[in-house]
């Protein structure tokens, strides 16, 4: 049986990337004030969730065409990567380095090697969120 | 190097997450996932020696000043555990090639173990109680995995069980915690050892620490609170059974030791008098369990029980002798139950079933695999010169020394049920009338008894050359009655 969905689908196509932009805009937050790339990669999932709920699985396979548990293992080994990189300059582990730089459009902007450690923890909860999604609704 | 004490925590983890990339490729995930635990047994070994030669070694991540940041300390007593749970996962590894089956093998079962070996030996080294929590969340999300893996009956049902406790002694857990927080204003353990025996209140904290002697009870499989062990082990298969066996109780012993003899030390006469009634209860339930099964997997199981009952006795007599010998026995422990369990495992291989009655007569067909038995059951209970005697001795002549002697006596007369119950799989599964047995490839056999028999021949050397290890024992006792050594260890920097 086929519902319709005709109201649903309008709305994803425009909701989905103002949950991707809020995704965004969190993620870089996250270093100074609440937010990062733990509930960025939330909000990353959640939109893809809804993309599934409206178009279906198959569909959302098809242009999301990522292997889940390959991108995990990436975002872990980014997150361990730049944590160990202190291991090379004999630091303390996780001893995070950063400065100030002129940035054309941006202007004067702090950029942190902590924010490479985030990125890898967007991509782990981005890659279980919807490993454990598609592994439940793929069972029916 | 400052961060050398991290090595054997970030390589498995590295290893694991590497080895998640190709799930298929079986040849590579045996290799990597081999060379993984041996790197990490050679980093704990170099990390032994540095801290043997240079003293307690202390990173606290981030750069963070120490009581604010999060302290991990490496004193003795940590990488000697650190260096045998490597040792360990080393030949879980290698005794996993020919039993674990290509279908597990394909499913994440390589990284499970190494995020496993993660979690455990962070535990070890932690030097900050809510740390704690969090690597005993990662090590026990890995025995998730592996308890269900595969996805037997037997397994679904069990895991059940296993996770429902699990999860209810880690809310127990993060509420100990926050309690101990609320009164102490600090989780760093060395700031805690610095901070409970200034506090003249001693009534709430005694209540804390038992509250973590339940928390910890529950990994640890102390009396009243074993009773998901004996089932939920029993399900999965053999090598997962003996990594878990020889690790992850022990990660809640040691965590008991090390609350017990740093900072939970304000009203001794409470809380270490429950501990060694405790325990002495545990051995107690451990001998009728390990007597009453006729199941080969069952009985080393209740011994698992018994020897946490032996461990923690020694502790709680906070004396030289008692403390010395439970570390021994902690490590002798940890290896002689890896290997027991790879022995009979390759016994219920044999017969295809673990169940005694219908054992007999191996004796003639394979008599290696007899005799490495016989020798492995005789270090279980302790017979001279083999490795249980050292610590032993050691706890019972603590006991003697200290306020409880009739526990002494209890784990003397124990041992020799010990002994019974590891000689009768001994006795009905190799002695007696010969019985069916199935096929079982030369190759296949020789790939599972070789890892075993090294196995059986370290805890022998542990056992014989008992005095070499000394030095390093006594030293890692010393830290434990002396919680001073380590808290100016963490604060010196």
């Amino acid at each position: 049986m086929k519902t319709n969905d005709v109201m649903l689908q309008t709305v994803t196509k425009v909701v989905t990337f103002i949950i991707l932009m809020f995704a965004v805009h969190i993620f870089f937050a996250g270093h100074y004030t609440p937010g990062g790339g733990f509930v960025g990669g939330l909000l990353t999932a959640s939109a893809i969730v809804l993309l599934m709920l409206a178009f279906g699985i198959q569909t959302v396979k098809k242009i999301v065409p990522v292997n889940y548990v390959v991108m995990t293992s990436v975002g872990l080994l980014l997150a361990i990567a730049t944590a160990a990189a202190s291991i090379l300059f004999d630091v303390p582990f996780f001893t995070h380095a950063y400065d100030y730089f002129d940035l054309p459009l941006f202007g004067e902007t702090s950029l942190h090697s902590a924010m490479l450690f985030d990125a890898g923890v967007y991509l782990v909860v981005v890659g279980v969120t919807m490993t454990i999604i598609q592994t439940i609704g793929e069972d029916e | 190097m400052s961060n050398l004490l991290l090595f054997p925590i970030i390589i498995p983890l590295i290893i694991a997450a590497a080895l998640m990339l190709f799930p298929n490729k079986i040849k590579m995930q045996r290799l990597i996932a081999l060379l993984g635990a041996l790197l990490t047994l050679i980093s704990s070994v170099f990390l032994l020696f540095k801290v043997y030669n240079d003293g307690i070694q202390v990173v606290t991540l981030g750069s963070w000043p120490a009581p604010f940041g999060i302290s991990m300390v490496s004193d003795l007593f940590s990488s000697l555990l650190v260096v045998t749970t490597s040792l360990i996962v080393l030949f879980v590894v290698l005794y996993s090639f020919p039993t674990i089956g290509i279908k597990r093998e394909q499913s994440f079962y390589y990284p499970a173990v190494l995020f496993l070996m993660t979690g455990v030996n962070g535990a070890f080294t932690t030097g900050d109680i809510f740390n704690l929590f969090v690597f005993v969340e990662v090590l026990l999300m890995a025995s998730y995995t592996l308890i269900v893996h595969g996805g037997e009956r037997q397994q679904l049902r069990e895991s059940i069980k296993y996770l429902l406790v699990n999860i209810i002694s880690s809310a127990l857990f993060v509420a100990a915690v926050a309690f101990l927080y609320s009164v102490t204003g600090t989780l760093n353990m060395a700031d805690l050892a610095v901070k409970i025996p200034q506090i003249e209140n001693t009534g709430i904290l005694t209540v804390i620490a038992v509250l973590f002697l339940v928390v910890f009870g529950f990994k640890a499989a102390i009396f009243p609170l074993y009773f998901w062990l004996p089932a939920s082990y029993h399900a999965p298969p053999m090598p997962i059974l003996a990594l878990f066996g020889a690790l992850l109780t022990k990660v809640g012993v040691y965590a008991i030791m090390r609350t017990y003899t740093l900072f939970f030390t304000m009203n001794t006469g409470f809380t270490h008098e429950l501990l060694a009634i405790i325990a002495i209860l545990t051995i107690l339930a451990g001998c009728v369990g390990a007597l009453a099964y006729f199941d080969v997997k069952k009985i080393i199981i209740y011994n698992i029980i018994i020897a946490v009952g032996v461990i923690l006795f020694g502790v709680s007599q906070l004396n030289e002798a008692g403390v010395q010998g439970s570390i021994l026995y902690l490590i002798h422990d940890m290896m002689i139950k890896a290997a027991l369990f790879f022995l009979v495992g390759i016994v219920a291989v044999i017969f295809g079933t673990s169940n005694l009655r219908k054992m007999g007569g191996l004796m003639k067909t394979y008599p290696v695999l007899g005799w490495t038995y016989l020798v492995a059951a005789f270090g279980l209970a302790g017979i001279p010169p083999l490795s249980g005697f050292p610590g032993k001795l050691l706890i019972v002549q603590g006991g003697f020394e200290g306020p409880q002697f009739w526990g002494s006596i209890v784990i003397l007369a124990t041992s020799l049920i010990v002994l019974l119950s590891a000689v009768r799989i001994f006795i009905y599964a190799f002695w007696g009338e010969p019985v069916e047995t199935k096929p079982l490839k030369k190759p296949a056999y020789n790939a599972m008894l070789f890892p075993s028999m090294i196995l059986v021949a370290v805890t022998v050397f542990f056992g014989v050359g008992a005095e070499l290890f000394m030095p390093f024992v006594s030293g890692a006792a010393e830290v434990l009655l002396n919680p001073s050594l380590y808290i100016e260890a963490v604060f010196k920097e």
